[in-house]
């Protein structure tokens, strides 16, 4: 392949959000050392702006209905990945039947990582608990057990490690967005940092 | 796959001296989770992530926060209470 045919490629693919280069492996990118969580300790604990928590075993989480969403993913250090292939239980799901009157959501991930999205945006087929991977249990690198997957915003937004939700009536931005990174980070109005 | 590893903190000379005139990896620092106190060049950095992140080697809680734009740049230290930076002495007032 030619570097003027990549090069066509790169900037006319309509399935690429501006400023991104499609990649065919999946780097792993962390902002600390990774978190080793045994199953029968693992836990999903959504807790609502009023305290109410729902919690989730392992066991449990397996006994929901799973889906096999295909998506291509966006990271804001400009790579994408197309047609990633994942295994988990949707937001609509875990969040079905919980009383809120919340607006924005904070993920929390074992390891401390946090990072805030609207609740819209975990609704309506648009959001994942996953945990398997290419038909295979989510590597640990890759934020297995389970990680958040919310494919239409850039990828730190799809929490590693993923521990639980916390709503809340107001937005407390988390661990990038506290740190000059876009508080929504839509990878196809490019919003990167604050004020894009 | 291997583990993520981190890197020396030695590495941030070059990111912060474009910041920032002192160099910080000669500073000493003192972490606001654990109260370690060292040198920034301990500092256990983990660079393949959308900013570099420098950890305290004691507590492994998150000391630094370095985000760099195309335009801009952000530091984040609200995980260490203090730096400590050397100075040049300052000149005695010379005696009447």
């Amino acid at each position: 392949m030619s570097p003027g045919f990549q090069g066509r490629r790169r900037t006319t693919d309509p399935a690429l959000p501006p400023g991104q280069y499609l990649t065919e492996d999946f780097p792993v990118l962390s902002a600390g050392p990774t978190p080793r969580v045994p199953l029968d300790r693992w836990e999903f604990v959504l807790t609502t702006e009023t305290g109410d928590e729902v919690r989730w075993s392992w066991a449990e989480l397996m006994e929901l209905p799973q889906e096999t969403p295909t998506v291509d993913i966006h990271c804001v250090t400009r790579w994408s990945k197309f047609g990633t292939s994942w295994q988990g239980v949707s937001l609509d799901v875990l969040l079905d039947g919980v009383d809120t009157a919340a607006d924005y959501a904070q993920a929390h991930s074992y390891g401390g990582y946090t990072t805030n999205l609207p609740l819209d945006d975990l609704r309506d087929g648009q959001a994942w608990v996953v945990h398997g991977y290419d038909g295979e249990p989510l590597p640990a690198e890759h934020g297995g057990p389970a990680r958040l997957l919310v494919p239409h915003l850039y990828f730190w937004k799809s929490a590693k490690w993923v521990r639980g939700l916390r709503l809340t009536v107001e937005d407390e931005p988390g661990f990038w967005e506290t740190a000059g990174y876009h508080d929504y980070g839509d990878p196809w109005r490019e919003q990167r940092y604050q004020g894009d | 796959m291997t583990e993520m590893s981190y890197l020396d903190g030695n590495m941030l000379d070059g990111p912060l001296r474009e910041l920032l005139a002192v160099d910080l990896s000669a500073a000493t620092g003192r972490c606001a989770s654990c109260g370690m106190v060292g040198p920034m060049a301990g500092l256990r950095v983990y660079a393949h992530a959308p900013g570099l992140v420098g950890r305290c080697p004691a507590c492994a809680e998150v000391m630094l926060r370095l985000v760099r734009a195309p335009d801009r740049a952000w530091l984040d230290l609200r995980g260490a209470t203090y730096l400590q930076v050397p100075m040049p002495p300052t000149v005695p007032p010379s005696p009447r």
